[in-house]
């Protein structure tokens, strides 16, 4: 099963949702929007669900995508689900660190990793 | 499901650019200043921030200066049109910009009732970790060498010196 957007690439491994971005900038308010509702759409589908967003094309994000990041993992958590974030810059990654998100979300470095790791 | 895209028509119109001013500096270096009002819209925030940037890149800041510089001007403009202006149409901002080729001055400020900056809880703090918003003061200042704020938190001032 697969779907997709503009935005997104979102594709299954297993019992996993892997959601790849597709733009390099997470930062226009209506984009980021569209991707929270495509998200909350995928995770109102499954019970339980096991989601991995990999970050591998996107070189910036703000303020308003971290809030949206924030809410799909309480979504997700109020399933009773997982989430996994993957392959983040290293000047992503420094936002993730200076806001300390990186306490928050389970960051593996790789998609390998990422999908290695839900329990 | 996936989000209904096309539906929006955003155009990439530049943003109106109500002056531009070029003068010559003290030591005969260029010094340009960029002057800008816009109304409370996200797009016409999307264009200064281009023509901002461009001029960083113009005056050899590094991609490291203007990786800041991007997400410090995006975070102040959000807090600008959206949290000060609250999306008000009849509502303006406007940014002032000094960039030379060793420090990069930007002035934002919009019409709202302002904010007590002392007054925003610290986003790190474990009890605010969960929470959606308030963010983007804290990009700024870690990204920015210098963010001061005036008039009420109508206004901020952000510098950052390129390294080169």
């Amino acid at each position: 099963m697969s779907e997709s957007s503009a935005r997104l690439n979102i594709s299954q491994q297993k019992d996993v949702s892997v959601v790849e971005f597709t733009e390099n900038k997470i930062l226009d308010e209506m984009n980021i929007n569209d991707i929270g509702q495509a998200l909350a759409d995928l995770i109102s589908t499954r019970d339980q669900p096991r989601l991995m967003l990999d970050f591998a094309n996107v070189d910036h994000l703000s303020s308003a995508a971290l809030g949206m990041l924030i809410n799909v993992n309480n979504r997700i958590k109020q399933q009773n689900g997982q989430l996994r974030l993957a392959n983040i810059k290293p000047q992503i990654m420094e936002v993730f660190m200076i806001t300390k998100l990186n306490r928050l979300f389970r960051i593996l470095p790789s998609r390998a990793e990422a999908l290695g790791s839900f329990e | 499901m996936s989000p209904t895209n096309g539906q929006s028509s955003r155009r990439n119109k530049r943003p109106a650019l109500s002056k531009r001013s070029v003068s010559n500096g003290p030591n005969g270096t260029a010094d340009k200043g960029l002057h800008f009002t816009i109304p409370s819209d996200f797009l016409a925030g999307r264009g200064v921030q281009e023509q901002i940037l461009e001029a960083a890149l113009n005056n050899g800041f590094n991609e490291e200066s203007v990786f800041a510089i991007r997400l410090a001007l995006e975070e102040a403009l959000i807090n600008a049109i959206k949290h000060g202006n609250q999306l008000d149409p009849s509502k303006n901002v406007r940014i002032d910009c000094e960039i030379g080729p060793r420090r990069a001055e930007i002035v934002i400020e919009d019409e709202g009732p302002g904010f007590e900056r002392s007054r925003v809880p610290d986003p790190t703090a474990e009890e605010n970790l969960c929470r959606l918003h308030g963010r983007g003061i804290l990009l700024m200042e870690s990204y920015m060498n210098a963010v001061e704020w005036s008039r009420g938190g109508r206004r901020v001032k952000m510098v950052k010196r390129n390294k080169g």
